[in-house]
């Protein structure tokens, strides 16, 4: 080789593959207003749908006059549940087996729900006319708190369910359950907390939040009559499935539905599920033959579609007295609104709640969940975490350090003592999980050397000494978690949606000169797959990240895949666009075995091409490989150079972290100052590590949010108290504090590039460490458990009830 | 209801349109004038998604009824870029330190940024901190948005690049 040849590392670097620090490809059109979200789309005559809403929570609908509505100038049509009844449309199915009213028919069950669909020429004249259709209801007893929900004389909400004693899941207890869940071993965990040196036993709640993206839900519906084609575009993080929905609930066949999903302004989880709005949007553009466009405004948003959380779970622990854990027992009832349209794999009511047992080696376990109705918005879905994720590891996390401070053990030394070994994995829980992979005790310590954790507790405790002896407001809290995710979903065997199998896809197609199309199942919200993928192939294939396209959302020309939720893209899709890449680079090998005519076995793979074993001056770049494979392939072999993979994951991928956080709180005016905040992630191999970065900022801005400020409150009849952004707490930059981040690596041993995804992660584990550090300051005066949100007037009271205003 | 004749200049061409005396600014730049940079995410003028330069102050275009710009000066994130096509400072530095990730608040972000930098060349992070208070986002955590302002805050007074986001 001469000294002109680049050598391989330099080779390598220009492909800007994994590990590169990408810039990301998107930003070129969207720095310049150039996105193309669905409100963006205007197509000839289309016209928009707007919501008349209940007032109420619960109420019989007795008479809706849509005369007046009609008569606006400019409306068209006017549709109510009974114009879709006798299309069988005025119900549709849940992704969690229930059924969901698309306008309401005899009762409302919550406030805002959708009761009809207004549309007109103009969004103006839409807004009007919604505001003229007369409903007359008659008030009904509300039932708010999921707490009541199941006594006896509690009022029947889903008249629709009468006489139905057995659910998707199971036996019906009440007129208000939805479901029972149980897993683990009952007998075993009673007998360990029979037998227990210690015990603690806390209700630690989780508040309905909702995931509030900044662009909300919406879509444009058009029929076109001739042709019997519906065309699609919305907020769609699961485009495919929505395909599939729409085809069983209209009928249409599913060839003759396009759906597409463009650019799209933020999900985390609100854009998972069907919501009315598409079903009255499709419907009113079969009636008028126009395309008609739905845009949910922002209290619609966040009183009407995809809640999450809501999880009320009685936490017990069993334990030695040095604190090695021996036991986990939960009980959780599961507030799931009016309709169960929970987003998760179907035989998984409770979602992976059963991850809870979470970084501690438990020698057994046991959880039961109860799904309730309540007149409450319907959903339950996973914002920004795997299903049902985060509830447990809040629950787990705050759980420890209850146990910590019964047993007046350092909560870092009590996980130390408990977390599972390196030796351990692969890891099955006592509720039946296999973790892949972790290193928890050097991610532990690497994070508290760090942030310096035992000079943190000194002054800590002298921080303390000066507040008792009155020279100081201030407390300080230090909040130290270790988490444990799951994601990926996921293997076959155990997850499917709607009976469809939870693999996912790629098709990867090499052009003549060297460039690609890469086509996906998954869709990115903001997570850079366009920029990301890229790169996994250019790694794999030797090709510049730059001349590799990336295209998702678009239903006729993806495969089928089942969308960007969970962190599932990198672990499933990811996977999937490393195995595609590796069939076309083994039919590359045979092309170049052909051209330099020596046997398969005698190439060697480097960096971008084929060499000669042993002869590197002999070799074939990928991109000549591409120009033979439309030319010159070996006798018998198909011209074309493509591939697509479906890869049904062996298992899912389990990311962990420790973080730590430091908190100082003003007793007499219950303020909250995030000193500092320390995140170490692993999530195996990372592809672009500046993505990672972000996606970690942005998961734990949502978990200072959740954990400092955000609920949808409703009070007692049933009014969503914070429904606008008014009242519904969005950190502004002023608030959010400075993050630092950290990672180790370890890979995913299943994975074709060990990658374990990381999008959710930080949510994961940042909310249980926010909270931990609030009740951290609190601990040494005696207070155990505080519930979320930590926001300045819970604060305030927590000093108040502790006697510290006296 | 009847509509009006409204003029205004937009990005710098003079543009006229009619629409009702109740349209709102936003929705006047998106349906009638095919903007669809600036966007809408809140409808209570908290999310300043919606934020354009109007008469040389920062102004959610969800605030402010059409007819009441008659005869404003106003830029959006179309009119952020030089004629050739070269990016702002802001927009290269929004990209450079990875300050943005769905892209849905970005054009009223930078559109604000653009604003702040020419009342303070030179904010430190507090400032910038305080400075786009009224435009929220829900991917970032702002940290690289404060970067992409300090890198074209540094490129637009001509001092020496920091390093690009981790």
């Amino acid at each position: 080789m001469n000294d002109m040849t680049p050598t391989s590392a330099e080779r390598a670097e220009k492909l800007e593959g994994m590990g590169c620090k990408r810039k990301r490809v998107e930003d070129v059109r969207f720095v310049q207003g150039r996105g193309n979200y669905v409100d963006d789309l205007k197509l000839p005559g289309m016209l928009y749908g707007d919501f008349t809403r209940s007032p109420y929570a619960h109420a019989r609908i007795k008479r809706i006059d849509t005369s007046k509505a009609k008569a606006v100038p400019g409306v068209l049509a006017v549709l109510t549940a009974a114009d879709l009844k006798p299309l069988g449309l005025h119900y549709m199915p849940t992704l969690a087996g229930d059924v969901q009213a698309v306008l309401a028919e005899e009762k409302v069950l919550f406030q805002n729900q959708e009761v009809a669909f207004v549309v007109a020429n103009e969004r103006y004249a839409a807004a009007d006319g919604a505001e003229l259709v007369e409903v007359e209801y008659e008030s009904l007893p509300v039932v708010i708190d999921p707490f009541r929900a199941m006594a006896p004389d509690a009022p029947v909400l889903r008249e629709d369910l009468a006489g139905k004693t057995e659910g998707v899941h199971g036996a019906r207890k009440h007129h208000n359950h939805v479901f029972n869940w149980q897993i683990g071993d009952r007998a075993a965990t009673d007998a360990a907390f029979n037998k227990a040196e210690v015990a603690i036993k806390e209700l630690i709640s989780y508040q309905r939040v909702h995931p509030c993206p900044l662009e909300t839900c919406q879509c444009v519906a058009s029929f076109d009559k001739i042709k019997g084609e519906l065309t699609l575009w919305g907020t769609f993080q699961a485009p495919h499935v929505i395909r599939t929905v729409a085809s069983l609930i209209s009928k249409i066949p599913e060839h003759k539905i396009h759906v597409i999903a463009p650019d799209i302004g933020g999900g985390f989880g609100n854009k998972v599920g069907a919501y009315s709005g598409y079903i009255c949007a499709i419907v009113a553009s079969i009636v008028t033959g126009r395309p008609v466009k739905w845009v949910e405004d922002r209290i619609e948003n966040l009183s009407a579609t995809a809640f999450a959380r809501d999880y009320h779970m009685t936490t017990e622990i069993a334990a030695t007295k040095d604190g090695k854990v021996t036991g986990l027992r939960v009980y959780t009832l599961a507030d799931h609104g009016a309709f169960d349209a929970c987003a998760d794999p179907s035989k998984w009511p409770a979602g992976f709640f059963n991850i809870v047992t979470g970084s501690y080696d438990f020698p057994t376990a046991h959880v039961e969940v109860d799904g309730i109705y309540t007149n409450k918005a319907p959903g339950g879905v996973a914002y920004r975490c795997s299903f049902r994720v985060t509830e447990a590891a809040y629950c787990i996390e705050r759980a420890m350090d209850i146990l910590a401070q019964k047993l007046g053990m350092d909560p870092a030394e009590l996980r130390m003592k408990n977390l599972i070994r390196r030796e351990q994995f692969p890891y099955t829980s006592a509720l039946g999980w296999e973790y892949d992979s972790g290193d928890y005790h050097t991610a532990l310590n690497k994070a508290m050397d760090t942030v310096g954790y035992k000079a943190l507790r000194d002054e800590q405790k002298t921080k303390q000494e000066a507040f008792r002896r009155g020279e100081t407001r201030d407390l300080m809290g230090i909040g130290v978690i270790f988490f444990t995710e799951i994601v990926g979903a996921g293997p076959s065997r155990n997850c499917d949606i709607l009976g469809i199998a939870m693999f996912d896809s790629a098709e990867i197609r090499i052009h003549p000169t060297g460039s690609v199309i890469a086509r996906l199942g998954t869709k990115s919200q903001g997570q850079g797959h366009e920029t990301t993928y890229a790169q996994i192939i250019a790694t794999e294939l030797g090709l510049k990240a730059d001349n590799i396209t990336v295209e998702e959302g678009n239903t006729d020309t993806a495969p089928y895949g089942l969308g960007t939720y969970g962190s599932r893209s990198t672990p499933v899709s990811g996977a999937a666009t490393a195995m595609a890449a590796r069939k076309i680079k083994a039919k590359a090998q045979m092309i170049a075995a052909h051209l330099l005519e020596v046997h398969d076995d005698d190439l060697e793979w480097d960096v971008d091409r084929f060499t000669v074993k042993g002869n590197p001056e002999r070799f074939k770049t990928m991109t000549e490989l591409a120009w033979a494979a439309y030319h010159g392939v070996p006798p018998g072999m198909e011209p074309g150079l493509e591939a697509v993979s479906y890869y049904d994951p062996p298992n899912m991928t389990y990311p962990f972290g420790a973080y730590i956080c430091v908190v100082d709180v003003d007793v007499d005016t219950g303020m909250t100052k995030i000193r500092r905040f320390y995140a170490l992630d692993d999530c195996g191999t990372r592809i672009n590590p500046m993505i990672i970065e972000g996606q970690i900022h942005g998961g734990l801005t949502e978990a200072f949010a959740i954990a400092m400020g955000q609920e949808i409150r409703y009070d007692e009849i049933g009014n969503v108290m914070t429904a606008s952004l008014m009242d519904y707490f969005l950190p502004t930059a002023v608030e959010t504090p400075h993050w630092e981040t950290d990672w180790t690596t370890t890979p995913s041993p299943h994975h074709p590039i060990g990658a374990k995804g990381v999008g959710e992660s930080p949510n994961v584990g940042g909310v249980p460490c926010f909270a931990n550090a609030v009740n951290d300051a609190f601990g040494f005066l005696g207070s155990t458990h505080i519930a979320m949100p930590h926001d300045q007037w819970r604060t305030w009271t927590v000093a108040e009830n502790l006697g510290l205003h006296a | 209801m009847a509509k009006i004749q409204i003029a205004m200049t937009v990005n710098g061409e003079a543009v006229e349109a009619l629409a009702e005396p109740r349209t709102l600014l936003i929705h006047f730049l998106r349906e009638q004038l095919n903007l669809t940079g600036p966007h809408i995410g809140c409808d209570t003028s908290h999310c300043g998604a919606c934020t354009v330069d109007l008469d040389g102050k920062s102004m959610k275009s969800c605030t402010v009824f059409a007819v009441q710009a008659s005869g404003a000066e106003i830029r959006t994130i179309e009119g952020m870029a030089a004629a050739d096509g070269t990016l702002h400072a802001l927009q290269e530095g929004f990209r450079e330190m990875h300050g943005l990730q769905c892209g849905f608040c970005t054009p009223g972000m930078i559109v604000r940024a653009y604003r702040l930098l020419q009342e303070n060349p030179n904010p430190t992070e507090t400032e910038i901190r305080f400075g786009i208070a009224g435009n929220l986002c829900r991917c970032t955590g702002y940290q690289n948005i404060v970067k992409a302002i300090q890198y074209a805050a540094a490129k637009l007074n001509g001092v020496p690049l920091q390093e690009a986001a981790e």
